[in-house]
């Protein structure tokens, strides 16, 4: 199986918030926009509407729900999804998955369960339209500003 | 401080095994190298090869007409396993139980006599609550296990899986065989797997039928088939 060009965030990087690899966050993570994480996450990683990235570098010991998950990294915890999960080679996933559809590459190691929930049809309410606090450029420092990080709970490391 | 379990997660690891089987189409040999003696003269690896499996045939046919059910695949994630049997309508549990081996104990089968090194394969493979599976596709992975371990994981299997429920297995029927190559194993269809061959391991004990009766004892019932390919396939009923 072939795998996938995968593009890093900084090809569409306008709408997506970026842990990078060298942070690490300790809690709960909520994000309206797509999330790329290629540093440490402890916690919870949720952006129901968006696409959560676990790159290569990624660590994260988490659950994570999500329209649309890719992991080319590590993950530990549950992953719900809405739309899709695709697992990369390489990658390692121990957890439940609850998803449509999913896509595992050879080489990728998974170990858990797979649910298959029937796709949710879609809601006829008008497409949202981005709020300005949500749509602020993402920043150099790619930690928590474009991402929701729950209260008391963050710990950023270098 | 993680835990040893998030530890070993987190531990980089050798070189992911590959299961490149997908070049195979329905014209390759339907001789398989299940047998111990071929890949071992030759010192290469089998290429991928499709057969037809009476075993799995009557895994399926067994819990035909009936969704919703919670399958083990122990061949380790692969897309095509996980689209037939979700296809099915099924649950997909999945473990690479060979691989498991490995992290667990090591190449040397000597570890596997270790009871603390035993609960702890069982905990990362079938720590599941009881009466959960209504399958389990365990595939090649029980002759590499030596006889401890080999009885401490049906006993476990027996009390996860519901009553009523099939396991599938394969053992050579090579009686003198002491190295026996793993393979990795692909549903093309419900009596058809592709499969590729990983590597030689160790047998962890050689079992005739009468041997493999007794190690099944505490399930209803054992039915094999033996292939052309000097292999057992079992069904199992819990």
């Amino acid at each position: 199986m072939s795998s996938t060009p995968f593009r890093t965030p900084e090809s569409d990087s306008r709408n997506t918030a970026t842990i990078g690899k060298a942070v690490k966050i300790v809690g709960q993570i909520f994000t309206k926009e797509d999330l790329y994480v290629d540093g440490d996450v402890e916690g919870t990683i949720e952006s129901q509407e968006n696409k959560v990235t676990v790159g290569p570098n990624g660590r994260v010991q988490a659950s994570i729900r999500a329209r649309e998950v890719i992991i080319l990294g590590q993950v530990q915890g549950n992953v719900e999804t809405s739309d899709k999960v695709d697992i990369r080679k390489d990658a390692k996933l121990v957890g439940d998955i609850t998803t449509s559809r999913i896509s595992i590459e050879d080489g990728a190691l998974f170990k858990g369960s797979i649910d298959i929930k029937k796709a949710e049809p879609k809601a006829s309410s008008p497409a949202p339209t981005p709020s300005p606090a949500v749509a602020t450029p993402r920043p150099q420092e790619p930690v928590a500003a474009a991402t929701g990080v729950g209260a008391g709970a963050a710990g950023v490391k270098r | 401080m993680l835990p040893e379990r998030l530890r070993s997660f987190f531990r980089k690891e050798g070189e992911p095994v590959s299961h490149g089987s997908h070049s195979v189409g329905p014209g390759s040999s339907a001789r398989s190298s299940l047998s111990s003696g071929l890949s071992k003269k030759s010192g290469k690896k089998e290429p991928p090869s499709t057969r037809q499996s009476r075993g799995l045939e009557q895994f399926f046919f067994n819990i035909r007409d009936v969704v919703g059910l919670s399958i083990l695949d122990c061949a380790g994630a692969n897309q095509d396993n996980i689209n037939y049997l979700i296809n099915l309508g099924h649950k997909v549990y999945s473990q690479d139980l060979v691989r498991n081996l490995d992290e667990a104990f090591g190449r040397d089968s000597a570890d596997q006599t270790n009871p603390s090194r035993i609960e702890y394969f069982l905990r990362q493979n079938f720590d599941y609550p009881p009466d959960t599976l209504d399958g389990v596709l365990l595939w090649d992975s029980l002759q590499f296990m030596s006889p401890a371990l080999l009885n401490a994981t049906l006993e476990r299997l027996y009390e996860v899986m519901r009553p009523k429920s099939y396991l599938l297995a394969f053992f050579t029927a090579t009686e003198k065989a002491t190295e026996v190559p793993s393979h990795s194993f692909r549903i093309a269809d419900n009596k058809t797997i592709l499969l590729s061959e990983r590597d030689i391991r160790q047998a962890g004990q050689v079992f005739n039928n009468r041997n493999l009766e007794k190690l099944f004892g505490k399930f209803e019932s054992v039915k094999f088939f033996l292939t052309r390919e000097s292999l057992r396939e079992v069904i199992v009923r819990r």
